[in-house]
């Protein structure tokens, strides 16, 4: 014989169970109406798949599971959908859920079934496939989708299978009267799960030792089999999981964690049966053994039951008597819940329909203050400790509650069953757990919605550093080209000279310096152009108003006057400083192509350390800020070093040069040096501007307009695309298509303006 | 159609609080029966007026608080702190003495906190102490066991009802306890105290009548072990650490002797202590582990005040010292829950 091991707490309330057993199981005849709910299990609902007015076979599918956690739900008998809709089931909380109703032909008429000899020749998977299918799920009360607790973790060996015979509550003898009537297939289902399960070590049913009959049957038909037969002294709640493991193994399954962990499976005996079934019949799971018991029926027994049929007929063929009746339960005494009509159909979990009398179940004095005697602590299972339980949950201390392990409270009902000052225990403790919950998903939700805040926070911030980077780099590139352009204008008007391109260049320089009434003359015809596109464009917006064009054209074109204005500012301003600023100029140019190429070189390797050097700083002190423009910054001090670089080895390039004349020579010749300087600014000035040389005005203007067209068209693809995705950054999208337009539109002007001066 | 949609369980034991408490007071009979058969009337007075006062008391609390009276005074558990009070205090207590004792037990140690099941001291015990500490000439009047009476007679009814009322006080009838006299001696051996003083030379083997109460009380004590009204994890461990304390003082029994084992047990207060108020409850520890050193400490506290304190029994200090330290036991003690635990 295999050790029993006892478990901490438990009570011994009335059996009640000789009512129900006295008959074997009953049919009774079907009802018209079936109403199957979506949710019959724990997971997801499954999904409906017949329209109204389908006519369905019995065992056809009614709906899929959806999901993993989840469980079809197939038709009970044959015959018409008639509604699709929100029914009362049987829950707690007496809510209605969505049901399939169907109206029975009577006929009975099953759809095809595949049945399988021999298991053997199948692979464990394809059976689970077929358990799952048959939409079985945990039948002694929970409801989990059966297929899933037989798929363990391929990490989680399991060692042990237990079949729960338990049935440890009053009243209830739907898994008894099984195990008397079909221990074959109970056994054979044993085999069945074990081959699923790769052949555990053990394989155990768990019966009590108030079912002897139902011990006999089992031992007859597992003696020639591996499976083995336990029973062990009745006490509530033997039969919950976790007690019914310790019984058994001696171990307990860690808080929080499934009885896989530990390499243990545990099924109800009618579980087994219906899994039995679905594979070696095909069948999938239709109806269940229910326990159909209580003071105000004329009969009490165990029927085999279509699910989906109404509780009310069921009581009917019982002879209820209702006004006797104290209350209906939905399962046994301690475990069980009330439901207020008997309009709810049975579903898979239903293992028995209690309705006592009043005078079997009066009704409970009421709660009186705890005395703390400590009664409910001798019969916890869990080993918790129900009063101070109590006390928390009264001061909603959830503290405390989390601490003294409130979610480790199996509801078994245990303590309030004992409680002498009939105190419901167990209901302050599901409020508690309830509010615990919710407290939880608050929190988790709030949790969420502030990481999503502050994602957002930091995506904007970089978002913003980028465009900071972009608007730099942009700045960069503006300096850039217009220090080439400067050299291309000096390149120009050195080039017009021919023959000596030095003395062109310092002629131009000095013609600069000499000749400052042509440059005014630019600058005054800059002036007059700004002013005009000015006043075009205060043309354009007048006429845009008049028109009642949209509000975002008129906004672009309020932009491009404002642009207009400043550049007009702007050539007023650089005409005003022409004036004071004209003959430095001048004089700075002709020292510059003074210099020797070495001091020009060493120069600027002095200036682009300095701007280094303040650059770095900037970075440093960025990089402790943490600042946006971090990344623009590295950018440029990386590109200042590479400059650095080069300039040093330009100075060296120079030295080897200079070496190789004499010093004397570098000394003296300031003439020549001061060629040689211009020339080399003039050759590079020229590489560069190679391409561009050829061009004439209008041509480069052209191109330019080309350009910006091109760029423009993509501008504008981006934004609708951002528009499209509802990206955030569409605003900024459009500002740079209104900024290009506003370009675009400035260089047709200067076009337009430049093919009028030619003609 | 609409039926009771109450959670589950449906089911529940027949009891309730109310027979609890009276499973409780007909356990004290015996000890009732044992004390009057010795002292007389004057546990019977204190009895009636305990019960008197504290139900009183009581309704008068539950009226002031805005409670259903009826339905609170069925729980009996004012009823058993008039009991637990009345066999606490010397027989024939004057009926302000126990009025005194009762206004602290019932209105300041109980409803006060927010009556049963909020009350963190035993209520009869701190009426007790109360009056110890305010009336301590009142409080050692014990009236002489029958059996070593001088005139071999115990009050007449007038004589009882006289005392209670205070008209006239009697000490004819006071003898002092086998507690006390163990205290005071210094120069006697043990066994020759126990020769020459009638109150142990009377008795069996801890001194006379108070070995009869006591046996009768641990009667009342294991009738409701046997009736699960509670566990036994608190008095067996006092009564343990009692006779271990008892046990390594007694030295043979010289004349600085603490008693021997025996002695302690059967003595004073020992037995109606540890089956009906270190089991209290409310105001004890609640798990069983927690039980057992609450009970522990509690036996070595009776020792300790007992031999070396100023009071010659120890039971309600060590009560009430105790009833202090009982969430702290509580924190300390929190039974392994299962899956919390190391697998067996
Ligand atoms: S059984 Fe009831 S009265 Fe006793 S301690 Fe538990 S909750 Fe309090
Ligand atoms: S309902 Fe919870 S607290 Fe009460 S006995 Fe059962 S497991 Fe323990």
């Amino acid at each position: 014989m295999r050790p029993v091991f006892s478990i901490h707490g438990g009570v011994h309330p009335p059996e009640n169970k000789a009512q129900s057993t006295a008959e074997p199981i009953a049919v009774i005849p079907l009802a018209k109406h079936f109403i199957l709910p979506l949710n019959q299990h724990i997971g997801a609902a499954a999904q409906a798949i017949v329209t109204l007015g389908q006519k369905v076979l019995k065992g056809e599918v009614l709906a899929e599971a959806q999901g993993l956690v989840s469980a079809p739900v197939h038709a009970p008998t044959s015959g018409e959908i008639i509604a699709i809709e929100e029914r009362p089931v049987p829950h707690p909380s007496g809510l209605s859920a969505l049901s399939i109703v169907l109206q029975a032909d009577g006929k009975d008429q099953w759809t095809e079934l595949s049945p399988i000899e021999d298991y053997h020749a199948h692979a464990p998977q394809h059976l689970l496939e077929i358990v799952r299918n048959a939409g079985i799920a945990g039948m002694g009360g929970a409801g989990f989708p059966t297929a899933v607790k037989l798929n363990p973790r391929s990490d989680q060996h399991v060692s042990t299978l237990i079949l729960n015979g338990t049935e440890c509550e009053p009243y209830i003898t739907a898994d008894d009267v099984l195990m008397r009537e079909r221990a074959e297939e109970i056994v054979a289902g044993a085999e069945l799960l074990a081959y699923l399960l790769k052949q555990p070590k053990d394989i155990l049913i768990g019966v009590e030792d108030n079912k002897p009959q139902a011990i006999e049957a089992l031992q007859k038909a597992a003696q020639n089999s591996s499976v083995e037969i336990v029973s062990f002294p009745t006490k509530y709640p033997s039969g919950g999981e976790k007690q019914l493991i310790e019984i058994l193994t001696g171990k307990q399954v860690p808080s929080g964690a499934i009885p896989a962990t530990i390499g243990i499976v545990v099924q109800n005996v009618g579980t087994v049966l219906a899994a039995w079934r679905a594979v070696r019949y095909g069948e999938p799971l239709l109806s269940r053994i229910t326990t159909i018991v209580g003071d105000s029926l004329a009969k009490q027994r165990n029927i085999d039951v279509p699910l989906g049929t109404p509780i009310e007929h069921i009581l009917k063929e019982h002879g209820w008597q209702q006004e006797r009746c104290a209350r209906i339960v939905i399962g046994g005494p301690m475990m069980g819940f009330a439901i207020d009509h008997a309009d709810v159909p049975v579903i898979k979990t239903t293992n028995c329909v209690l309705v006592p009398s009043t005078e079997e179940m009066p009704a409970q004095p009421p709660a009186q203050a705890c005395i703390r005697c400590g009664m409910c602590a001798e019969a916890c299972p869990a080993s918790l400790l129900p009063q101070q339980l109590l006390w928390y949950s009264q001061s909603e201390n959830h503290e405390q509650l989390r601490s003294h392990n409130l979610f480790d409270c199996i509801e078994c009902g245990a303590c309030s069953y004992v409680c002498p000052s009939n105190i419901p225990l167990v209901q302050y403790y599901r409020a508690s757990k309830g509010e615990i919950r919710k407290q939880d998903q608050e929190k988790e939700k709030s949790d969420r919605s502030r990481l999503r805040f502050e994602s957002r926070k930091t995506r904007i911030e970089k978002a913003e550093a980028e465009k900071e980077a972009k608007r730099l780099a942009r700045k960069k590139a503006a300096e850039e080209a217009k220090k080439i352009q400067a050299e291309k204008a000096k390149l120009k008007q050195s080039d017009s000279g021919e023959s000596n391109i030095v003395s062109a260049a310092i002629a131009a320089a000095s013609e600069k310096a000499v000749d400052p009434e042509k440059e005014k003359a630019k600058l005054e015809r800059a002036f007059s152009s700004a002013e005009s596109r000015v006043s075009r464009a205060k043309e354009q917006l007048q006429k845009a108003q008049d028109e009642g064009a949209d509000d975002s054209r008129i906004e672009s074109l309020k932009a491009r006057l404002k642009q207009a204005e400043q550049k007009l500012n702007e050539a007023q301003n650089k005409l005003a400083e022409f004036a004071n600023r004209a003959p430095a100029t001048s004089e700075r140019v002709l020292q510059k192509l003074a210099a020797s190429p070495q001091e020009k070189v060493e120069k600027a390797i002095a200036s682009v350390e300095k701007r280094l050097a303040s650059a770095e700083e900037k970075l440093a002190e960025a990089r402790e800020n943490n600042s946006p423009t971090l990344a623009a910054l590295e950018q440029g001090v990386a590109k200042l070093k590479e400059k650095l670089e080069q300039n040093r080895s330009e100075l060296a390039q120079v030295k080897a040069e200079s070496g190789t004349s004499t010093p004397s020579q570098t000394a003296t010749q300031t003439e020549d040096l001061t060629l040689n300087a211009a020339q080399q600014a003039i050759e590079k000035a020229k590489a560069k501007a190679a391409a561009q040389a050829n061009l004439s005005a209008e041509e480069k203007q052209a191109q330019q307009l080309e350009s910006l067209l091109s760029r423009l068209e993509k501008a504008k693809q981006r934004l609708q695309k951002a528009e499209a995705e509802n990206n955030e950054n569409v605003d900024a999208f459009r500002m740079g298509v209104d900024k290009l337009q506003a370009k675009l539109d400035q260089a047709q002007a200067a076009q337009k303006e430049n093919s009028e001066v030619g003609s | 159609m609409a039926f009771i949609s109450r959670s589950s369980p449906h089911a529940y034991t027949a009891g309730t609080t109310g027979t609890v408490m009276l499973t409780v007071l007909l356990a004290t009979l015996p000890g009732i029966v044992v004390l009057t058969f010795y002292f007389g009337l004057g546990t019977i007075f204190n009895l009636l007026t305990a019960l008197l006062f504290c139900l009183g008391f009581e309704a008068l609390a539950l009226q002031a608080r805005k409670k259903p009276i009826t339905f609170y005074l069925k729980d009996c558990s004012a009823a058993v702190t008039a009991v637990l009070l009345a066999l606490a205090l010397p027989p024939y207590s004057p009926w302000w003495l126990m009025a005194t004792g009762c206004f602290f037990a019932i209105v300041v140690a109980k409803q006060l906190y927010g009556g049963l099941g909020f009350n963190p001291f035993n209520p009869a015990m701190v009426g007790y102490i109360v009056l110890l500490i305010s009336f301590p000439l009142e409080m050692s009047q014990w009236a002489a066991p029958a059996s070593i009476n001088d005139n071999q007679s115990l009050p007449s009814l007038l004589e009882s009802l006289r005392q209670v009322f205070a008209v006239q006080a009697f000490d004819g009838y006071t003898a002092a306890t086998p507690l006390d006299i163990l205290k005071q001696n210094t120069s006697l051996e043990l066994s020759e105290l126990y020769a020459s003083t009638p109150a142990f030379s009377q008795g069996r083997w801890a001194g006379a009548a108070w070995e009869w109460v006591n046996l009768s009380f641990l009667l009342g004590g294991v009738f409701l072990l046997y009736k699960k009204v509670f566990t036994w994890h608190a008095p067996v461990a006092m009564l343990t650490t009692l006779a271990l304390c008892a046990t390594i003082f007694y030295d043979g029994g010289s004349s600085s002797s603490t008693g021997s084992p025996l002695f302690h047990l059967f003595s004073g207060a020992t037995m109606l202590g540890a089956f009906f108020i270190v089991t209290d409850p409310v105001s004890s520890a609640v798990s069983n582990r927690g039980r057992l050193i609450y009970g522990a400490l509690i036996g070595i506290l009776v020792f300790v005040i007992r031999v070396w304190g100023n009071y010659p029994d120890a039971i309600a200090f060590a009560v009430l010292l105790m009833n202090f330290a009982a969430p702290f036991i509580d924190y300390y003690t929190k039974p392994t829950t299962y899956g919390h635990g190391a697998n067996k």
